[in-house]
């Protein structure tokens, strides 16, 4: 029996193709073809009837439509940034988006030469020596250093502060569930930054690295170098996560002796898309690069002592070595890496500064405006960049729930009376005065 | 000096100081009347500064040095890249899609909730499994979440001991890796001389240990295990679960259901098997299904629909807990949603025949040219090797960069390890006859080639923006970044 040739956009072959196609290999029909026992072959799967192009469009439009999106105030490990246009013009052209890993380096130097610039870009902005092609998003770029160091200082204690984003904290409990790995929370000042006293006396425990994050889950900026210091004295290592559009003007990883760096990058050229794809950011000194985990790509020469690129140190990697690899990572958000690239070179030095400084003014200034009213309080004294906790007289569920009404999504509810605010250079003063008058109302 | 592709120069060497690109906003504020300067950025930022002109050339020019889907046909085996409809681009690019932010009230997310929740049951449709989690990022993320899962299971039965994972030898590294990073005994078992499970190898290596075998299905050698009802027998006999690498789904995509073979956990690799964009090596996505009674192990959140009202579930207490930070890579997933709607159960069964076809019409008929190294009817991918009798000096490296040559990406070579100067084919259902006429006809070229003139081989390729690239230089001294 031939194949039943249905509407389908998927197939191309004719059913003069399959014919001469199946006589050729030398069978009478497909199922002769096919070394799959007849128990298994069930008959149909139950599907809705297929869409054409345009019937589709209609249905996922409808879909979209149900969505709300309101003009955003929340941070919490997801920042929107304006993305130039430019940037997806280039990198969903089918040449980028199209190309699988780029496994045949003369066939993929597009791609590799964008995965060099990415890296030499994260590096600078980051002031580190090495980054990586990407990981998923930064919570599991954060899991990924934390395994390594825990192999490099053969200790398997993680002390990590209070103030980590928790859905990180949650993806760490995840991956180390069956891996021995003992983490370890540092408690916090009043004024909302890691309490160093606390962190001496772990550290003096024992343990293979500290994470900071700054600023950190409630927006407060770190003592970084004196954390630095105090890990480093004590023989840990420090991995520190942090905000890659802060890095515009905030005192990088590398300044502070971090020895390893990452962060979430969505927030370079990507958008929010409810969470993902996202960008996860992994760098390292260089006397790490061999014990790191993920993607690299190297600058190199072919034949001719041209300039060429290439995936390089793969020894690491589970293609290679197997059970013994640095993790089993393969596909990551080469992508995401890519509008991140391009955003950082459409943007330059100057143009990344403006946007840091943005959010920094916008930020501040909603809080100014906001605490100006009863029931208002900046709750942490730490100096902040774009992110801050008001404590609130009205339960904080019922001011998003309000604010929702008029179009704003007024941050997060940390705690019943405590809401995590957000501000970005996507903000306009106008959408920040109406959000305080919205949010001063409700009683 | 004069250079045909002068695209190899960086971004940060055309970089101009005082060049500016794109203005996203403007400020007089002043960083240091705000922070303190202990908090500030001491160093300049070695970013590139271009127009955005310059910018937009730069990339776009780039991109030219790629193949691509959109340009090549592009057989890598165990990848499935088939085309990647255009307009699922343009649909998960919608405003109301892109524009949500993960803390939205889920009154605000309905469209996407639903997205998840109707893929998660097209999904299980399609495996006979229960339910699926559509958070992990890639098909090893997948594997990771699954083998966690299988841990977690064994976990709740107070049955401890069972620390280790069996693997076949014709595994996808990822698989052995995986089983390490789930804190796991990797058993690797060899092959059968037809390249299949050797059963009396699986049953010695199977024990009260035992947490999980990890199967390919159909194998990475493109063959299908035909024992896999007795396989799934005597591992669930041991107390044991069976996991599915989904990477090869595309060969029994509407023809056979996993759950049917006996399979408890799997991970489909949306990114091979439902169309979506690899990107150049990612965001994929590598939605995880477990069989019914494993549902509470998947991570959390889950989502679910009450009186047409989409929501997540509260927490189970058994979860896994969360493998990354929110809902997984939903640009991809609402292609993958939109990839499904277009199919119907007839439409699926034609995508694993044609598959299947095109596979078995390239091995037959470059049989006497490059022979199948297991030389029997294959699935949707055939590996064939090299006759080391008619060209000893000849590579499959050499293969590939000639095929580079003629217009052609490479088939995935060296893997899998079993088979020697391996040469795996995965032409997929969107290509036709008259494609793979073309690829054939470009081998028996390189066959005769191999014959006649084997040296001139190792020159390929010469059509390509650079030569044969020395890979061991840069691994002894890696240049991973420009430096000033």
């Amino acid at each position: 029996m031939l194949i039943k040739q249905l509407y389908n956009m998927f197939t191309s072959n004719t059913k003069e193709d399959l014919a001469q196609m199946l006589a050729e290999i030398g069978v009478k029909s497909f199922d002769e073809l096919l070394p799959v026992p007849q128990v298994l072959l069930k008959g149909n799967i139950n599907l809705p009837s297929a869409l054409n192009e345009q019937e589709l469009t209609a249905e996922v439009k409808k879909i979209a439509a149900k969505n709300k999106p309101l003009v955003n105030f929340a941070g919490g490990g997801m920042q929107e940034h304006f993305v130039p246009a430019a940037v997806n013009a280039l990198s969903t052209r089918g040449e980028f988006l199209t190309a699988y890993t780029p496994y045949q380096a003369e066939a993929s130097q597009g791609t590799l030469q964008a995965i060099y610039e990415y890296q030499s870009c994260i590096c600078a902005l980051f002031d580190m020596d090495i980054s990586n092609a990407s990981h998923y998003d930064g919570a599991t770029a954060l899991a990924e250093a934390c395994l390594a160091a825990t192999h490099l200082k053969n200790n398997k204690t993680i002390l990590y502060t209070k103030a980590l984003q928790p859905n990180y904290a949650e993806v760490l409990k995840t991956y180390f569930k069956n891996a021995e790995v003992k983490l370890k929370e540092v408690p916090l000042n009043t004024d909302g930054t890691t309490d160093l006293k606390q962190l001496e006396t772990l550290l003096k425990n024992g343990a293979a690295a500290f994470i900071l994050q700054t600023p950190n889950y409630f927006g407060c900026l770190e003592s970084a170098e004196e954390i630095s210091s105090l890990v480093h004295t004590n023989n840990a290592l420090l991995i520190a996560n942090v905000n890659p559009t802060s890095l515009g003007i905030l005192q990088t990883p590398g300044s502070y002796d971090a020895d390893f760096a990452v962060a979430e990058g969505q927030g370079l050229g990507n958008a929010l898309n409810y969470g993902g794809p996202t960008l996860g950011i992994f760098t390292c000194k260089k006397q790490f690069v061999r014990n790191m985990s993920g993607r690299l790509c190297g600058m190199a020469k072919d034949k001719d002592g041209k300039r060429a690129f290439v995936l390089t140190l793969q020894a690491r990697e589970q293609h290679i070595r197997r059970e013994r690899a640095s993790s089993n990572i393969c596909s990551n958000q080469a992508l995401c890496a890519l509008n991140a690239t391009i955003y950082l070179t459409l943007l330059g030095p100057e143009g990344l500064k403006e946007v840091a400084l943005k959010n920094l003014e916008n930020a501040h200034y909603l809080q100014t405006e906001l605490c100006k009213y009863d029931g208002f309080a900046l709750k942490y004294k730490a100096p902040f960049y774009n992110e801050f906790v008001v404590t609130t007289k009205v339960p904080a569920a019922k001011l998003i729930k309000a604010a929702a009404k008029k179009g704003f999504l007024a941050g997060i509810a940390l705690a019943k009376n405590e809401l995590l605010l957000c501000s970005t250079e996507v903000n306009t003063k106008t959408q920040i005065d109406a959000l305080v008058n919205v949010l001063k109302e409700v009683k | 000096m004069t250079n045909a592709y002068p695209h190899n120069v960086l971004s940060i060497e055309k970089s101009v100081k005082g060049r500016r690109g794109v203005r996203v906003c403007t400020t007089s504020c002043k960083a240091e009347n705000i922070l303190p300067s202990k908090y500030l950025r001491k160093t300049g930022i070695n970013l590139p500064e271009l127009s955005e002109f310059d910018t937009v050339r730069h990339f776009t020019n780039l991109s030219r040095l790629n193949f691509c889907l959109d340009t090549h046909f592009y057989p890598l085996g165990s990848c499935t890249m088939k085309y990647n409809p255009k307009s699922y681009d343009v649909l998960s690019a919608l405003d109301n899609f892109t524009s949500l932010h993960p803390s939205l009230p889920e009154a605000n997310a309905q469209g996407t909730l639903q997205i998840i929740y109707e893929l998660d049951n097209m999904l299980a449709k399609i495996t006979g499994l229960s339910a699926f989690t559509l958070q992990p990022s890639a098909g090893a993320h997948g594997e990771f979440c699954g083998a966690l899962i299988a841990r977690a299971y064994h976990a709740s039965r107070k049955d401890k001991a069972r620390t280790q994972i069996i693997v076949p030898d014709t595994a996808h590294g990822t698989n052995p890796a995986t089983a390490a990073m789930a804190g796991c005994e990797v058993v690797n078992i060899k092959s059968a001389q037809n390249g299949k499970v050797d059963l009396a190898e699986l049953q010695k290596a199977l024990s009260e240990k035992t947490a999980l075998v990890m199967l390919t299905i159909p194998n990475t050698v493109g063959l299908f295990e035909e024992d896999i009802l007795q396989i799934a027998d005597m591992v669930h006999k041991a107390g044991a679960l069976l996991y599915m690498d989904g990477a090869n789904l595309n060969a029994l995509i509407g023809l056979v259901k996993p759950a049917d073979m006996g399979v408890d956990i799997m991970h489909i690799n949306l990114h091979k098997t439902l169309a979506t964009p690899h990107g150049g090596g990612g965001p994929g996505a590598g939605a995880v299904g477990v069989r019914q009674g494993l549902e509470d192990f998947l991570p959390n959140p889950r989502v679910i629909c009450k009186d047409g009202k989409y929501s997540f579930a509260k927490k189970s207490k058994l979860s896994i807990g969360k493998m990354k930070s929110f809902y997984g890579n939903i640009a991809i997933l609402i292609r993958a949603y939109c990839y499904l709607k277009q199919l119907d159960g007839e439409a699926l069964k034609d995508i694993a025949k044609n598959a299947i076809i095109n596979a078995n019409y390239v091995r037959v008929k470059l049989k006497e040219y490059f022979p199948a190294f297991f030389d029997t009817k294959c699935m949707h991918e055939c590996v064939l090797t090299i006759d080391k009798t008619k060209m000893p000096t000849v590579k499959t490296l050499d293969i590939a960069k000639n095929l580079l040559d003629k217009g052609f990406h490479a088939p995935t070579i060296y893997f899998p390890l079993i088979v020697p100067e391996a040469l795996m084919i995965e032409p997929t259902e969107t290509e036709n006859k008259q494609v793979l006429d073309n690829f054939i006809e470009a081998l028996k070229e390189i066959y005769n080639k191999a014959l006649h003139t084997p040296d001139a081989l190792h020159d390929a390729p010469m059509n390509c923006p650079v030569k044969r690239i020395d890979e061991v230089s840069a691994a002894r001294e890696p240049n991973l970044r420009w430096t000033k």
